[in-house]
């Protein structure tokens, strides 16, 4: 969805499922699909529930010290949240104004 | 400190095969106050550990507590992965160089602040905080029979949780309907603390003196 609203100039990845499959969220996939959608600018993460929050901030923890900063979860919906992220994104707006873009969306 | 390796062994795989003898229940937990997934996530998570048992059992101590936490970060697959692993790697760090109950106690303690961190949480919200924060308390207490004081703290604070109402994790968006279920870490807590104390009770040690672990 967000691909078709955007165009292709925006790297994007996105990741579901356990480790094996099912409900749930895998450190490996996230951190391989920071990998995919990295460019010099960040990676700007929106999640969907609580579990996949907390793994992505251990992803992070896991990332090398130079990619570490430079990878961000949003506090927005994910739908929405990334339909404006990668809108702002493809703007060639910085992480932190991506990240704002997103949040705005946040419940008040 | 380490301990021997048989006994080390025998701890991680207690603990795990105790967690995975469950799964069924943490699951029924799981679905009154969550999404149903705990028990497998941990089952998932503790297979793994399982899978690596006999690389981790020969590690120094502190160096297998990490190796369990990392094993379950990247296999259990739900919020339990990152807050179990951080209790397990945290603890793995924090391990004292001479055991005893102190020396202990301030390295529990150094996990427990750390999973408080991980989950943005504390004690009464209605999660597996509410069995490590009792439990430290007890371990820091010291004193006599330890062990079945850390046993019936675990049983206690995980039935305790019964009654609350959640504040923190899926359960909070139930609100009112959280009450009158025990919460699943909780009690996949209690079944750890359990698993560790029949593991020792067995090796007949003390947690009290500097023993040869």
């Amino acid at each position: 969805m967000v691909r078709q609203m955007v165009g292709d100039d925006v790297p994007l990845a996105w990741c579901g499922g356990a480790p094996g499959g099912g409900l749930g969220t895998s450190v490996e996939s996230i951190l391989a699909a920071i990998d995919r959608a990295w460019s010099e600018t960040g990676v700007a993460i929106l999640v969907d529930l609580g579990g996949a929050e907390t793994n992505s901030e251990m992803a992070i923890e896991m990332l090398p010290e130079e990619r570490r900063a430079r990878v961000v979860i949003c506090d927005a919906p994910v739908v929405e949240g990334a339909v404006m992220a990668g809108t702002e994104a493809s703007a060639g707006s910085t992480l932190e104004q991506v990240r704002r873009t997103a949040e705005e969306l946040r419940a008040h | 400190m380490t301990l021997k390796p048989e006994l080390q062994r025998n701890l991680i795989q207690t603990v795990a095969n105790h967690v995975i003898q469950h799964a069924e229940e943490l699951v029924t937990l799981d679905q009154a106050i969550g999404d149903g997934d705990h028990g497998l996530n941990m089952k998932r998570g503790f297979e793994a550990v399982l899978g690596d048992l006999d690389k981790t059992a020969a590690l120094p101590t502190g160096e297998a507590l990490k190796a369990v936490g990392m094993a379950l970060v990247m296999k259990v697959g739900g919020a339990s992965g990152p807050l179990y692993g951080t209790l397990f790697m945290s603890l793995g760090k924090a391990l004292p160089l001479e055991l005893s109950a102190a020396s202990l106690a301030d390295a529990f303690a150094a996990a427990v602040d750390a999973v408080k961190a991980r989950g943005k949480s504390d004690a009464g919200e209605k999660t597996m905080l509410d069995v490590l924060v009792p439990l430290l308390a007890v371990l820091r207490s010291g004193g006599e029979d330890l062990p079945e004081r850390l046993r019936a703290c675990a049983t206690e604070a995980a039935a305790a949780t019964v009654p609350m109402r959640a504040t923190r994790g899926r359960a909070s968006f139930l609100g009112e309907r959280s009450i009158g279920h025990m919460d699943p870490g909780a009690r996949s807590s209690e079944l750890m603390v359990h698993a560790i104390l029949d593991v020792l009770e067995q090796e007949g040690k003390s947690l009290e003196t500097n023993s040869d672990l």
